[in-house]
């Protein structure tokens, strides 16, 4: 399998505060990465710098053979990475079909094309009896896919996907698993945050643990869950003295 | 994403556009009446009055575009209006050129300065671009009150001419050719603005005002729409300027480039309704009857018993209908609403 992504050494800090520190790592066509690291582990602000919301102070970020290294985002979202976001951003005032038609322009030129686009992605993340809602009537597992199908109008080559199950309850997750497990079949190359260590172990191929914002292992999620790092990081040391 | 659902399908079948029978007719109706109303010998005032509606409707809806489509708060946009009455007064005093072409003048110097000032400003948020925008208007104020070519502080007074009343813009026989002139410019406008709050920009431009980091993610241009938006917002503002230079043919900086005409528009739009095409019409219907009644009541400027009442109404409707006077029209009657 040929890389998509490959990120090096990709570094940022916020004052004294090491946000992410020289971050390296690939990720292959068609995969699912897990990004795994408790709260201020630097997981988000990866997703950030990738996606060019946050600029780095160093490293680089290589998509193919481009770099894209601190490009505005609209101009990686035009190159093929879309994302979610851990703090939902719907277009609140707009229907889920218009919130959706938003990301098809990006590759449609004719309104009516994007629509059609549109509905299929709506019907795919299987919310096509909703599409006339407004944003802000949906649910939040609802608004979780509808964050996904935005992302996926835009016809993206790799997804990023911040916390898909964060914040709903326990009966919306196994669809929204289903869906990013959908979203691999369809040859859509994932990378995912999440929490949720039972998902994260079952769904990935690889897995990208951070620990205050410093890598701290890159492997299969049986060797991640061994690793003693890992362990550490998640539930801490035990001082023996 | 191969299997097509039947409910998939009987979406993509449905138009693009819903246009709402009932609504149609009412607006068909209303445009035909005011198209007619003239023909029943209205009163000089009632004219007037109705002049005005058009007009400040117009101005809003200028506001509303950049405001209420893609989120920045303007309080500088009589910047605009100026630039309007002085380019179709300036150009007709001193070249005798016709106020129409004076109209299109105004109007591209309009973008032209929206372009200038908005490439800077529109990478400020919020508050910072409404504080730009009111110094920015405060500061045209001051250049064109000393400023000798255009007049100055005392300003333009426009030549009257009574041998070609429609080449030089100046009916003065009664006031029938001004409100069609305006009504002209509303109905236009808010087609056009109908047409964008349909189009691939207006999707666009309303992904930024909800989202604006989101809408990046989706690749747009923020910066660059907003700009889009902001020169679009001025080119529909410049006219009004032209228009009511022509109608009052005395155009000086503090009445043309006053910070009352931008909280003004303002004010309109955040009555009616931001971001909702019918939001600055039914604004200016409820505000100008009351601004122009108390002029009469109370004389001169009103005693300014008409910015008390427009406070109270503000308040009211920040208070009860934070979302303008728009959303007690039943959802059914409304642009955006689906007819099933």
């Amino acid at each position: 399998m040929s890389n998509l992504l490959k990120v090096e050494n990709l570094s940022r800090s916020f004052g004294g505060i090491h946000a992410n520190s020289d971050i390296t790592f690939d990720v292959n066509e068609g995969e699912i990465l897990g990004v795994i690291g408790p709260n201020g582990a630097g997981k988000s602000t990866l997703f950030d710098l990738i996606t060019g919301f946050t600029k780095s102070d160093k490293g680089q970020v290589i998509l193919r053979d481009k770099n894209i290294t601190n490009i505005r985002p609209d101009l990686i979202c035009r190159l093929g990475v879309g994302r979610t976001f851990q703090k939902l951003k719907p277009f609140a005032d707009q229907t889920l079909l218009e919130n959706v038609i938003v990301g098809a322009l990006v590759k449609e030129k004719n309104l009516k094309v994007a629509r059609d686009k549109a509905l299929e992605i709506i019907d795919f993340v299987d919310l096509i009896e909703k599409r006339h809602h407004y944003a802000k009537e949906l649910s939040t597992g609802q608004r979780k896919r509808l964050e996904l199908a935005r992302a996926l109008a835009t016809d993206p080559k790799l997804l990023l996907m911040d916390e898909v199950t964060g914040g709903v309850d326990q009966r919306t997750i196994p669809g929204l698993v289903e869906l990013v497990l959908k979203l691999k079949k369809n040859g859509i190359t994932v990378v995912t945050i999440e929490h949720n260590m039972k998902i994260i172990m079952d769904i990935s191929d690889r897995i990208l643990a951070l620990n205050q914002g410093k890598r701290i292992a890159f492997d299969t999620p049986k060797n991640i869950s061994q690793n003693t790092q890992v362990i550490d990081a998640y539930l801490g040391t035990v001082d023996a003295a | 994403m191969n299997l097509i659902s039947k409910e998939l399908l009987q979406a993509k079948n449905e138009p693009l556009n819903y246009f709402n029978k009932n609504s149609l007719i009412i607006i068909g109706i209303v445009v035909l009446g005011l198209f007619l109303y003239p023909f029943i010998s209205p009163s000089k005032f009632a004219l007037h009055l109705l002049m005005m509606i058009f007009m400040h409707a117009v101005m809003s809806q200028s506001w509303n575009v950049l405001a209420g489509f893609s989120g920045q708060i303007s309080l500088g946009h009589a910047i605009f209006f100026g630039i309007g009455a002085y380019a179709s007064g300036y150009f007709y005093t001193k070249f005798q050129i016709t106020p129409w072409f004076g109209i299109i003048i105004g109007i591209a110097i309009s973008a032209f300065i929206a372009l200038l000032i908005g490439v800077p400003m529109l990478r400020l948020k919020g508050h910072y671009f409404a504080i730009a925008t009111l110094l920015i208007g405060i500061s045209f104020q001051v250049i064109f009150q000393r400023w000798p070519e255009v007049g100055a502080s005392a300003g333009l007074y426009v030549p009257i001419n009574r041998d070609s009343p429609w080449l030089s813009m100046q009916f003065h026989k009664n006031k029938v050719a001004y409100y069609y002139i305006t009504l002209v410019f509303f109905i236009i406008t808010f087609f056009l603005v109908w047409l964008l709050n349909r189009s691939k920009l207006g999707y666009r431009l309303k992904a930024i005002r909800d989202q604006s980091e989101a809408a990046s993610s989706l690749g747009i241009h923020v910066s660059k729409y907003k700009v889009i938006a902001f020169i679009i917002s001025a080119m529909i503002m410049a006219p009004m300027g032209s228009i009511y230079a022509q109608y009052v043919l005395i155009i000086d900086p503090n009445n043309t480039f006053s910070a009352d005409i931008s909280i003004l528009v303002l004010l309109i739009s955040v009555m009616g309704g931001v971001g909702n095409i019918w939001g600055p019409i039914i604004g200016s219907s409820i505000l100008i009857p009351i601004s122009e009644f108390s002029r009469i009541y109370f004389g001169g400027t009103g005693r300014s018993i008409d910015l008390i009442i427009y406070g109270i109404l503000i308040i009211l409707i920040c208070i009860f209908r934070p979302s303008g006077i728009v959303s007690l029209i039943p959802r059914s009657f409304r642009e955006r609403e689906k007819v099933k």
